[in-house]
């Protein structure tokens, strides 16, 4: 059995499709804007990635808007449109083998704030009937389910950056005991103030006020991350039905998946993400020389970014591999973060050409890691995709182009 | 080769009525109810004025100043359970590699106690939308994202290998132990720290079923309150709480002596792609969970000595899985006890499925069913063996849980004892 990627889905700060964002991101066109009027002006965060091009009511019917979080109709937008790249028979499925298993880190928070708003300030029965279905973290997985009769296995992780990538791990196993197609991937909305503040927090974000300097990866300047909305949607079978059925789209075999959790800082013993790395390329039987391109979690956190690089650096040699970020024109994006950048790797691998890390000036290792500046033109077979998550969480997925 | 089976070695419970293992277990066969009027804060103004409430100090289950202040109350009751289930098993971390232990704990809820606390805080009681970040506390972002529980159950138990909250609203606590027996099956660990906890009894979490009435109003008789399958129940109660498991590859709990409660066997869930919160009276969704979990084990419906139902206490619930039971297990739906717990420990959303499927394992220790409290007057329409408020003791190896919740998802789980053949 082997599970591969036949459609995707995608809404992004730069782009509210997956054509518009795959051309911005190539054209190294960032979606990180200051935040204006559009959030809070005592939040700490000065820059964010807002979808503004993302119109909800082009793709949610009404009676579900006012049901449903922006992370959902974030979510219901990306399936829209990776069920229809996938071009897919829905009716030729059986409704129990069709699954859902998406990530989300933080739930419907605009909807939440509101609701408990209200609850305070007037007092328990002006909380909404909705509520209850809107804000919880399965809700995105629910309403995918309805809106398009999945009735199989459904599933919902939360781990922070790295939901996706356990998500797609959870999907193969659904795939290996008789689903025949699953959505995964995930969204998140988190820029509403409360969940703002909530970041903010972290201590790991940018309080920097110039898009152009707030997120820089990898580079001596490198003072947090900003945060994102958006997120990407796979759909994911068995190769062999997809092949059967004709599928219009094979992007990439799922090859390995690993997670892994980092031990405390306390506790003397090193980071847990090179061995994620080593465990993702043994189950996909790939070396490290075989990898094309790395998609690095590039944190932005210096001594995040300086694990990472030295792991990379460790694994594969120095500057032996291209590492690229998008991200960095879209901003950390939590759930929806891995899964974007799942379906980056898949277009990457369409395509040939490496996707561009954008906002690094000032190299910081420069001698460790061969980082894209600009887009390349390349034979991408393999891809490795890395995920690092606030306490402690890795997981990495593993790309191969499918062979015709 | 054999395949990888996972099995349960070692129990931990934080439930209404009595902190522990041995206390939960005592209330349950006792038929006591511990739902009463809401003390974590004043009901006065809601609908539903009562829930099943642990009497929990943190500090008493020896919870440090600074934990108590960075977990949340969910993450305090994970992290009770932890414990017990890590001694209860008798396993000590140091003696599996670290990348071979891995964290799955289920929550509907996460952390909503301590972000509701803190935004009448940053918002002055609801009033500035633009909160205020001199009013911030330190942990806000693990409030946000209740990945913050695996990775405090992940540094409790020294796991470095996968760890992950599996939120699936009401079935998270049945789905996180799955999830843990997928990973054991693949391979993917050796020992998961599995189960759930949720501590939902808050204003916005009462405000929020009161506002769609789907929790009691019986406010002037809690204990009574909760009355699965009885004609003149109203709603469910809420709960809190949690249970933690150690689950591990049988082969690995065979080599270092330890003794199973029992094998996850099968397990499967299906939705209902219908509604987020309505259910229909056939049940044929969650009959159809039932039947691939029957088919993932290699069991029949007669195997099945005791089922642990949903048992949520709403009209709706009761006849959906009285139905999918009938459509699944035909004529031995009549023939098996049935229960459900909820009427003595409330409905503890995404904890309530380990709590469940911790009393299902100690009925297979025991040979003990557990009944289903305040069932004076049942449903015509629910018409099989709810085991009316007096445990019985019979032969339990192989017992059925299942759980059913919003988004439409449907769990069953069924858990082999030591006696049961294959």
């Amino acid at each position: 059995m082997s599970a591969v990627v036949t459609g995707v889905g995608v809404v992004a700060p730069n782009g509210a499709d997956t054509e518009a964002y795959w051309s911005a991101t190539l054209a190294g066109q960032s979606g990180l804007r200051h935040t204006g009027a559009e959030v809070p002006t005592r939040s700490p965060i000065r820059v964010a990635g807002v979808a503004r091009d993302f119109a909800p009511k082009r793709h949610v019917p009404g009676r579900l808007m006012v049901a449903t979080d922006r992370w959902t109709q974030l979510a219901l937008a990306a399936t829209a449109q990776a069920l229809d790249d996938s071009g897919i028979d829905l009716d030729a499925v059986p409704e129990y083998e069709r699954g859902v298993v998406l990530a989300s880190s933080s739930g419907g928070n605009e909807f939440g704030q509101r609701e408990i708003q209200s609850l305070w300030a007037q007092g328990p029965r002006q909380v909404t009937v909705y509520q209850s279905i809107a804000w919880f973290y399965a809700a995105s997985t629910g309403q995918v389910s309805i809106r398009h009769g999945f009735k199989g296995p459904c599933g919902n992780i939360v781990a922070e950056q790295t939901g996706a990538i356990q998500a797609l791990q959870q999907t193969g196993r659904l795939l290996a005991r008789g689903a025949r197609v699953v959505l995964t991937g995930g969204t998140e909305a988190p820029l509403s103030p409360y969940a703002m503040l909530c970041q903010a927090q972290s201590g790991w974000v940018s309080r920097a006020s110039h898009p152009e300097r707030a997120y820089q990866p990898f580079d001596r300047g490198a003072g947090g991350y900003v945060p994102g909305e958006g997120g990407g949607v796979l759909v994911v079978e068995d190769a062999e039905q997809a092949r059967a059925r004709g599928a219009r789209n094979l992007y990439a075999e799922v090859a390995g998946l690993a997670a892994t959790t980092d031990p405390p800082p306390s506790s003397g013993r090193p980071p847990a993400l090179r061995p994620a790395i080593e465990t993702a390329l043994a189950q996909a039987g790939t070396g490290p020389g075989e990898v094309d391109v790395v998609f690095a979690d590039a944190m932005g956190v210096p001594d995040l970014d300086a694990q990472e690089a030295r792991t990379l650096a460790a694994v594969f040699g120095r500057r032996a591999v291209p590492v690229t970020a998008p991200k960095t024109m879209t901003g950390r994006l939590y759930a929806g973060g891995a899964a974007l950048d799942l379906v980056t790797a898949a277009l990457a691998i369409r395509d040939g050409v490496v996707p561009p890390t954008v906002g690094v000036v000032d190299p910081a290792y420069p001698d460790l890691l061969d980082l894209v500046s600009a887009a390349r033109p390349a034979a991408l077979r393999t891809a490795l995709v890395i995920a690092r998550g606030h306490g402690g969480f890795n997981a990495c997925a593993v790309l191969r182009r499918v062979e015709r | 080769m054999t395949p990888r089976q996972a099995v349960i070695t070692g129990i931990g419970v934080v439930a209404p009525g009595g902190i522990g293992g041995k206390q939960f277990w005592q209330l349950l066969t006792d038929g006591r109810t511990a739902t009463r009027r809401i003390t974590l804060f004043d009901p006065s103004s809601f609908r539903s004025q009562i829930a099943a409430e642990c009497d929990f100090d943190p500090a008493a289950f020896g919870l440090t100043a600074q934990e108590a202040r960075r977990m949340d109350r969910c993450t305090q009751f994970a992290v009770v359970a932890a414990r017990e289930a890590i001694a209860d098993a008798a396993f000590e971390p140091e003696t599996t590699a670290p990348q071979r232990l891995a964290v799955s704990v289920g929550t509907a809820t996460g952390c909503t106690i301590s972000l509701e606390r803190e935004y009448i805080v940053v918002s002055d009681g609801g009033r500035d939308w633009d909160v205020d970040p001199a009013y911030a506390a330190p942990h806000l972002y693990q409030w946000l994202a209740p990945s913050s529980i695996a990775t405090e159950l992940a540094w409790l138990i020294q796991a470095e290998g996968p760890a992950g909250v599996v939120s699936t609203g009401c079935t998270s606590g049945l789905d996180a132990v799955t999830h843990a027996a997928g990973l054991i099956e693949d391979g993917l660990a050796d020992v998961v720290l599995a189960g759930a906890a949720d501590a939902p009894i808050s204003p916005i979490t009462s405000a929020c079923f009161d506002a769609i009435k789907a929790t009691s109003p019986n406010n002037a008789n809690p204990e009574r309150a909760s009355r699965p399958f009885d004609r003149d129940r109203d709603g469910f109660v809420l709960g809190e709480g949690g249970a933690m498991f150690i689950v591990e590859d049988r082969e690995h709990a065979r080599r270092r002596g330890a003794a199973p409660y029992c094998a996850i066997a099968g397990h499967a869930s299906r939705s209902n792609a219908y509604h987020m919160t309505g259910l229909k009276p056939d049940g044929l969704d969650m009959a159809e969970a039932i039947r691939s979990a029957l088919d993932a084990a290699r069991l029949n419906p007669d195997d099945i000595d005791y089922v642990n139902a949903h048992g949520s206490s709403t009209v709706q619930n009761d006849r959906h899985e009285t139905g999918a039971f009938k459509a699944s297990l035909g004529a031995h739906a009549y023939a098996v006890p049935v229960s459900s717990i909820k009427s003595m420990v409330g409905h503890s959303l995404g904890g309530i499925g380990a709590i469940e499927l911790a009393a299902c394992a100690l009925a297979i220790r025991h040979n003990v069913v557990p009944p289903t409290a305040n069932l004076e007057t049942p449903d015509p329409v629910c018409d099989l063996d709810y085991v009316p408020n007096v445990a019985r003791e019979l032969p339990v190896d192989v017992v059925l849980s299942v759980g059913s919740g919003f988004g439409g998802f449907q769990t069953a789980v069924l858990l082999a004892g030591p006696g049961a053949s294959g």
